[in-house]
């Protein structure tokens, strides 16, 4: 028995393609070598137990089990392999013939298979060998029936899964009629699920008519299939246990083999479908290598301090380092910007702040300190309570962030149950303060997520980061999924946070109007470094940076010329599998010069609170229309 | 959208409940309609004589003439309905053709025993099910240990493939006469529940196993989860507060599915062991050829079947008012 081309040659391909060909070939050759024996009754060895001669006995009549276990290959195979496509070719028909019909007569016949499907197929193929008589036809033809309901409802989902798609649509329009649509476009689309499915029934198939055979409704003596040469040795099981396990076995051997044809066949299937996941090389908890505690001099009075971080991830194609060299701080009150291209690593630094990042990751730093407090010099205990109680992070999507599963108060108050030890009542108490903050009514503390709009949910994220009191929080960009007179709602209610708490706000955002105008500082990253930070109110017209210019100038304002295009940045972020050496936004620089595509620029001071990374920074007076157009 | 401080709470559709189990009700009365057509009309479809099947061909005509009339099979095919429809109201389910007892007599007896290995049967399938395959799908996320999440598709994958009766056999031969460790049949105490209920869960357990264990996989990368990371909340409160109930649903759904395979395994299984229920007494009456007791045997465990699926529904309703809504 050959693989299909593409199949993978796994271990397990090879295990059900063996146990399959074995089968087969058993089922050709069985009835030709032991028939013989298997039939040769010998009044002298009855109802023995297994010998040199027997290995598993002889029956009542001095039979030998294990050769008419192997001559029952081919009935008991032959048998399900003609039930299962009887009921799986009627069973499409039925199905496919429903895409056909209009629209009633297709309700009904969904209605009938559905009714039918309530009852186990077993139980519907007992019921039908019963009235069809017993017999190996009769019970081949019952189990045939009773599975036509399945597939006929697997052939109608398929079907409907197909008529819903665009290519189908266009063969409409095309006017095609319906048994054409059918036979050209829906049954070839659908064709390998079925196939899959047909073959994990031929298992089934095997098993149940093994079973209907063990019951009496199925190969009646002196024919023998496994499930009745079963039936004959469980009758003398406490005597003679062997002669009820071979037959067993056999069964045992085939189910197995298709459920593994199936498992493999499957698992092809999947492996074409959606991409696969990515492979994660080594375990890498908490920042490996780990840096050392220490790192650079503390700096006083600093909510956060992060000197030269750098993220590793894994992807298919080889590792990233999708983060490299970003150092930042934090004072207490301050609110910073951090803006860049979806891409340029805002996210990933935030998260690598916060111990996020996904398994796999790698994470360096000179320094990472938290409200004062080392964090790689942190056993692992106070750092998840340094880092719980003195960070709190806000997600982008407050509908995917908040646990559809738990009332608001349970999400509300765990932290503080957790890290401060405090009880229900009083985290409950606390939980409807913190509302209060964010101006919703304490009756949202029973509700779930879902209940709430997408406003609420963001605000009921806020107030669970101020639950902990946190002296950092990472909005991460808050407000990009919210409706737009909703964002200033949560910005506003970022500033009142700020002001009256004195906690240090990180806000990540591509939105670089937003950032200028709510922010006191900006950070502006670029494929994973920091290229420019500046004071907000510089923005406009201060900035230095290139790429910082073209940010600026690609948003538009209610001054803007509307009868010339809109500016944008050609080209694209460098690709960060392939690093390239020099500057990293000189492929798409207006002002590249030779000497930009070999050297990085360092970030250097440009005077107080300007820094900029660049070999030729934009001349302050320069009219930010130069830079666009150029 | 927020407007100040009021929030205004969206409540479900005005009586979910009502619509939802009017349907379901509805579904289930039009489900047992089928049921009981089918086993009325079983008796009457089979081929020859059913009569003069059980009782032997070299039985006297008039013997069979009036085991012919007791069972109504002399009167139109609407009466015979008829009278069929209004002896189950009474709980009449007929005689038995072999021992002449009523069969009503026989299912009182019988059925508490299949219901208590299915049920259990059942239970056992939840109780290895939902908590290993979270276990199992915290343990290899994210491409942790591939080796196990190999080992462990290969296993369940073998196990799920294992047919209930021939375990039951295999369990026999090894177990009860081979090592002589447990009962080999029947129903005495609590040791005689072990081998039934052990084979018809072994398989749908392995099957649901893998189901826990995606949903598992889908719950454990969704962003709330990462938010009760942020919360640095311990493994057991992440795992068993934030991701178990929302595997809860689909695990649930799945498991209901394979509750009337089932129970309809225990026909085969109560064959093996010997047991005293409702499938052991059909496949006795299937070789004797006693229809009447075939019949009222279809009719119960499709009835049970049915009403299994209705608890497993409104169960789902309850813990996930959303399913309901899917429902309609």
């Amino acid at each position: 028995m050959s693989l299909p081309p593409g199949l993978r040659r796994t271990p397990m391909a090879w295990a059900a393609a063996v146990m399959l060909a074995s089968l087969v070939v058993l089922a050709l050759v069985g009835p030709l070598v032991w028939g013989a024996s298997a039939d040769r009754p010998d009044a002298s060895a009855v109802l023995q137990g297994p010998s040199v001669g027997h290995p598993f006995g002889t029956d009542n009549l001095g039979r030998d089990v294990l050769a008419r276990v192997l001559t029952a290959t081919r009935p008991s195979l032959l048998l399900a392999l003609a039930a299962v496509l009887l009921g799986a070719g009627a069973g499409i028909l039925l199905g496919a013939s429903t895409a056909v019909l209009g629209r009633r007569a297709r309700r009904l016949t969904a209605g009938l298979i559905n009714l039918l499907l309530a009852f186990p197929a077993l139980l519907v193929a007992m019921f039908l060998a019963v009235v069809f008589g017993a017999g190996a036809a009769g019970a081949m033809l019952a189990l045939a029936a009773a599975g036509v309901p399945g597939f006929a409802r697997l052939t109608q989902t398929l079907a409907a899964g197909v008529a819903g798609t665009d290519h189908l649509a266009a063969a409409r329009v095309l006017g095609l009629g319906r048994l054409r649509l059918l036979g050209r476009h829906v049954l070839p689309n659908i064709a390998e699920p079925l196939l899959l499915s047909t073959t994990t029934a031929a298992g089934t198939s095997l098993v149940a008519l093994s079973g209907l055979s063990f019951l009496g409704l199925g190969v009646q003596p002196p024919g023998y299939d496994w499930g009745q040469l079963l039936n004959q040795g469980l009758d003398r099981v406490y005597a003679e246990p062997l002669p009820a396990l071979a037959p067993g076995l056999a069964i045992l051997y085939a189910a197995l083999a298709f459920q593994l044809l199936g498992e493999v066949l499957a698992g092809n299937a999947a492996r074409r479908g959606p991409a696969p996941r990515t492979p994660a090389p080594t375990p890498a908890p908490w920042g490996s290598p780990r840096p050392k505690a220490g790192g650079g001099p503390a700096e006083e009075g600093l909510v956060l301090q992060v000197e030269d971080l750098h993220v590793e991830l894994p992807t298919p194609d080889g590792p990233i380092r999708p983060v490299h060299g970003v150092s930042l701080a934090l004072r207490p009150g301050e609110i910073v910007g951090l803006v860049g291209e979806s891409g340029s690593g805002k996210s990933l630094t935030a998260l690598a702040i916060a111990d996020l990042l996904p398994y796999g990751a790698r994470v360096s730093r000179r320094t990472l300190r938290l409200l004062g407090a080392d964090l790689a010099a942190l056993a692992p205990k106070e750092r998840d309570r340094h880092l719980a109680t003195g960070l709190a992070m806000i997600f982008q999507n407050p509908a995917s962030a908040l646990n559809p599963a738990l009332r608001v108060a349970t999400q509300l108050t765990e932290a503080v149950r957790a890290h401060r030890g405090a009880s229900r009542a009083q985290a409950t108490a606390e939980a409807a303060e913190a509302l209060r903050r964010v101006a919703l009514p304490p009756a949202v503390l029973r509700s779930r997520p879902h209940q709430l709009s997408g406003g609420q949910r963001q605000r009921v994220m806020i107030a669970s980061g101020l639950m902990v009191r946190p002296g950092l929080i990472i909005a991460d960009e808050p407000t990009t999924a919210l409706d737009v007179t909703v964002q200033r709602e949560i910005t506003r209610l970022l500033s009142e946070i700020r002001r009256d708490t004195s906690a240090a706000i990180l806000f990540i955002s591509h939105d670089v109007a937003l950032v200028g105008e709510f922010c006191e500082s900006i950070l502006v990253m670029y494929a994973g470094t920091i290229v420019e930070t500046l004071p907000a109110d510089r923005l406009a017209d201060g900035a230095r940076h290139p790429y910082t210019r073209a940010l600026v100038a690609s948003v538009p304002d209610l001054t803007a010329d509307r009868d010339r295009p809109l500016p944008t940045i050609d080209g694209a972020p460098p690709d960060p599998l392939t690093p390239a050496p020099g500057c990293p936004f000189e492929p798409r620089c207006p002002r590249r010069r030779g000497h930009c595509a070999d050297h990085t620029p360092p970030l250097e001071d440009l005077a107080a609170d300007h820094r900029v990374a660049c070999w030729y920074p934009v001349p302050v007076a320069a009219d930010p229309e130069t830079v666009a157009a150029s | 959208m927020t407007r100040g401080p009021t929030v205004s709470v969206p409540r479900l559709p005005r009586h979910p409940w009502t619509v939802f189990l009017g349907r379901r009700i509805l579904r289930l009365f039009l489900s047992l309609a089928v049921v009981l057509t089918a086993s009325f009309a079983m008796i009457r479809l089979i081929p020859g004589d059913p009569v003069r099947a059980a009782l032997g061909v070299d039985a006297a005509p008039d013997l069979v003439a009036a085991r012919r009339h007791a069972l109504g099979l002399d009167t139109p095919f609407l009466t015979q309905y008829r009278h069929y429809l209004g002896g189950l109201l009474h709980g009449d389910l007929g005689t038995s053709l072999t021992t002449g007892t009523p069969v009503a007599e026989l299912v009182r007896t019988r059925l508490p025993a299949t219901l208590e290995i299915a049920g259990l049967a059942f239970l056992v399938t939840l109780a290895v099910a939902l908590p290993g395959g979270l276990l199992v799908a915290v343990r290899t996320r994210d491409g942790r240990r591939p080796r196990s999440e190999l080992a462990f598709t290969v296993v369940t994958a073998g196990l799920a493939g294992v047919p209930d009766f021939v375990l039951a056999a295999g369990l026999t031969a090894l177990l009860a006469v081979g090592l002589q460790l447990l009962p080999v049949a029947g129903a005495a105490g609590v040791e005689s529940f072990v081998l039934p209920v052990l084979a018809l869960s072994l398989a749908p357990a392995a099957v649901l196993l893998r189901i826990v264990r995606m949903e598992a996989l889908r719950v454990l990368g969704e962003d709330y989860l990462r938010t009760a990371r942020s919360k640095r909340l311990s493994p057991a409160r992440r795992y068993l507060r934030h991701a178990a109930p929302n595997t809860a649903t689909a695990a649930l759904t799945v498991a209901g599915s394979l509750l009337p395979a089932l129970v309809a395994g225990t026909v085969l299984v109560e064959k093996v062991f010997a047991w005293p229920g409702i499938g052991s007494a059909m496949a006795q009456s299937v070789v004797a050829q006693d229809y009447p007791v075939v019949q009222a045997m279809v009719l119960v465990l499709g009835t049970t079947v049915l009403l299994a699926g209705l608890l497993v529904d409104v169960l789902l309703a309850v813990l996930d008012p959303r399913s309901a809504i899917r429902e309609m």
